[in-house]
């Protein structure tokens, strides 16, 4: 580190030669890649052409940004520590206060103000899912402490035993919800069984190739699931058995509006916004009674946890088997939603997606995981215009964020109860 | 002194591949009484601990723990949590374990789980807020409180276990133990770590729990000060095998426990030898 003793016009110095050497690595690591590039000829030949302009925009950008960084945070590690005067100020403390019930007043809303676009209102169904997605993985992951990898198995589950019901026995959506969310539960068991023993990077791996084998096996039982040509027309739901549609019978008719396709949309919306909030309810009841305080537990010291006679394989059970029942409701809302599903939608990509929504919100904050959702997916969707620099964007605003805050948005544990003040009517116990 | 045994261990062996940890043990520990377990490292005190509370599966032998209503509990049998939960058998770490991010209260809470779970109907009553639960809930906060007096934490109820200084972990390992409304306590080298006062308030804590709650106490340690003051009974293990047992005026000057300890001149070790019949 450097000592008090470097004054200013030294540090203007080591920010100068900072920055040229940040430059210069720059310089190294783009000359290729963005200066040169190759292409077809007129003749299919190979040609080569430079595009040194910007070459020099990429290193003059990394060259100002370091200057900044040096002459505003000075030559260390960028660390949460530098920015805490910033999150304690007064303005924060009140932003953080109104978060919650803003985020709720924008989500009820919502459709209000997007009635005429489609697009935003299909990105709010969109984020909602995953924030419900998130929650449910908070709970083995955030709370119980098991590393799932493989979580995007169980929205599989929910969402092909959703297709599979409604396109087999007719069954309604509403009927079919709750009982996709009982057999993803139940594969959430018998995924837990094998993995009882296991903990960290063991587990992690197992749940994994677990995510991966229900991956498979919708891919090649072509007979029960369609293959990789997936499920197709699969029912809508309809508001309290009216349709949405132009019929006499449907719903705009019924309530003598004209038709819209959006009022499904709407409608769509508001049922994910139900099936999130009760997931968030759950959870945050769950973790003020014993069982949710055992998953606490346990992820804090499993061998402390039976030597207080908790049961760690029942803990470890209902962990899974909890996550993954919301997990299995929100992959029938994805079917529902879609009306077309295939072993595509369910890669490992999603599991990872979800689960970076997870420790970017701050793994156990409910909160957090809603704020780091929307700007995970709304990220993919802002920096959509940037073409084929994305995913450089959004990975280095990923960096940027996990450096400013090194265990997610929102880090602090709530307890779970505190000590009532002692009442004065009563003596010592 | 009350001649009920409240545990009895027979031939217990334990054996990792070759190395046998404890040969053939035998001791019993009386109700009501500290019972206390010592021996040079690598003894096996450890190991006695594991198997009596359910961690380890002896190789061979029988614990037999006594509860006051005069029903038997085979130790041996159980699994590691059941011993905690039907035999009521509760220990401590010898490096200390608790749940360091939640809070101090809520690591008591913890430890009245099964009484909790059976309160909230196995969740689904507790979800919905039934009010057995909500009562329940305060009667294992009002125990929790009543050992954060005795231990001497209740400042600290809501700060995060983790953030204790190490003393006060040491007690709220012992409070958590507590709250599991134990009928014996292993405490496996409580006085570790603690300076002259804070041995001195264990003392007093643990004379506390033996006399007022009916708990019996099984103790590995060290410090020699808490041993010798307030044990009833002493077992002294060596390489696995036991080499003396009784009170503790008789093992001060048992001359095998000093040669164990302290080792001894050449010419001693073969008179040694000969007694212990080596």
């Amino acid at each position: 580190m450097n000592t008090q003793a470097a004054t200013r016009k030294p540090l203007l110095a080591t920010a100068l030669k900072d920055a040229t050497l940040a430059a210069l690595v720059a310089f190294g690591l783009f000359g290729l890649l963005i200066g040169l590039r190759t292409g077809l000829g007129p003749n299919a030949a190979l040609v080569l052409t430079t595009r040194f302009e910007e070459l020099a925009i990429v290193v003059a950008v990394v060259f100002a940004g370091s200057l900044l960084r040096s002459l505003l945070f000075g030559r260390g590690p960028l660390m949460a520590g530098r920015f805490k005067p910033l999150l304690e100020s007064r303005a924060a403390r009140i932003i953080r206060r109104l978060a919650v019930p803003a985020l709720f007043a924008l989500a009820i809303c919502w459709p209000l103000l997007t009635y005429h676009n489609r697009y935003l209102l299909d990105l709010g169904i969109l984020v909602l899912t995953y924030v419900m997605l998130g929650w449910g993985l908070n709970i083995v992951v955030g709370l119980a402490g098991l590393l799932d990898l493989g979580y995007v198995a169980f929205y599989a589950v929910g969402a092909y035993s959703y297709a599979l019901l409604a396109q087999n026995f007719e069954l309604s959506f509403w009927i079919c919800l709750p009982v996709a969310g009982i057999l993803a539960a139940f594969w959430g068991v018998l995924l837990g069984f094998p993995v009882l023993r296991l903990r960290g990077d063991y587990l992690a791996i197992v749940t994994l190739a677990f995510g991966e084998i229900i991956r498979l096996v919708l891919t090649n039982w072509q007979s029960f699931t369609g293959g990789p040509n997936g499920i197709g027309n699969i029912p809508r739901p309809s508001f309290f058995g009216l349709p949405f549609n132009e019929e006499e019978d449907g719903f705009a008719a019924f309530f003598g509006l004209e038709f819209s396709s959006i009022h499904r949309i709407v409608f769509l919306f508001y049922v994910i916004l139900a099936l999130a909030l009760i997931t968030n309810w759950v959870t945050l009841r769950l973790r003020r009674l014993p069982v949710g305080r055992a998953w606490e537990a346990m992820r804090e010291d499993e061998i402390a946890c039976r030597a207080l006679g908790i049961n760690t394989t029942n803990t470890k059970l209902t962990a899974f088997a909890m996550g993954a029942m919301f997990a299995g409701i929100a992959g029938s809302f994805f079917a529902t939603r879609q009306g077309f599903i295939s072993p595509e939608s369910f890669t490992f990509n999603e599991s990872a997606l979800v689960l970076a929504i997870v420790v970017l919100g701050g793994m156990g904050s409910q909160v957090g995981i809603a704020i780091a959702a929307l700007a995970m997916l709304g990220g993919f969707e802002l920096f959509r215009g940037l073409d084929q620099y994305r995913m450089l964007v959004f990975g280095a605003a990923m960096v940027v964020i996990m450096l400013w805050r090194p265990r997610g948005l929102v880090s602090t544990r709530e307890p779970s109860l505190h000590l009532p003040k002692p009442e004065p009517s009563k003596g010592a116990a | 002194m009350s001649p009920e045994p409240i545990l009895e261990v027979e031939h217990l062996t334990m054996r990792f591949g070759g190395l046998v940890a404890i040969d053939d043990l035998s001791f019993t520990a009386k109700r009501g009484d500290i019972t206390a377990l010592i021996g040079p490292n690598g003894a096996g005190k450890t190991t006695v601990f594991n198997c009596i509370t359910g961690f380890y599966k002896p190789s061979a032998g029988m614990m037999r723990l006594a509860h006051p209503d005069g029903r038997f509990y085979l130790l041996e049998r159980l699994l590691d949590f059941r011993v905690a939960q039907q035999a009521r058998v509760a220990r401590t770490f010898q490096n200390i374990r608790l749940f360091p991010a939640m809070t101090v209260l809520e690591n008591l809470v913890v430890a009245q789980h099964n009484v909790l779970m059976a309160a909230s109907g196995f969740t689904f009553g507790g979800l919905f807020g039934l009010g057995r639960y909500r009562a329940a809930e305060r009667t294992a906060v009002d125990k929790a409180r009543y050992w954060l007096e005795r231990t001497n934490l209740l400042g600290r109820a809501d700060d995060s276990a983790g953030a204790l200084a190490y003393g006060e972990q040491r007690r709220l390992e012992i409070a958590r133990a507590m709250c599991t409304d134990p009928v014996l306590l292993c405490l496996d080298e409580p006085a570790a770590g603690l300076n002259a006062r804070e041995s001195g308030e264990l003392n007093a804590l643990l004379r506390f729990i033996r006399t007022d709650h009916a708990t019996s106490i099984l103790l590995i340690e060290h410090d020699m000060s808490v041993v010798m003051e307030i044990s009833d009974h002493i077992v002294v293990l060596d390489h696995g095998f036991k080499i003396a047992d009784g009170t503790p005026a008789a093992i001060r000057d048992d001359p095998k426990v000093i040669a164990a300890y302290l080792g001894v001149e050449d010419e001693e070790v073969i008179k040694v030898e000969a007694e212990v019949g080596l």
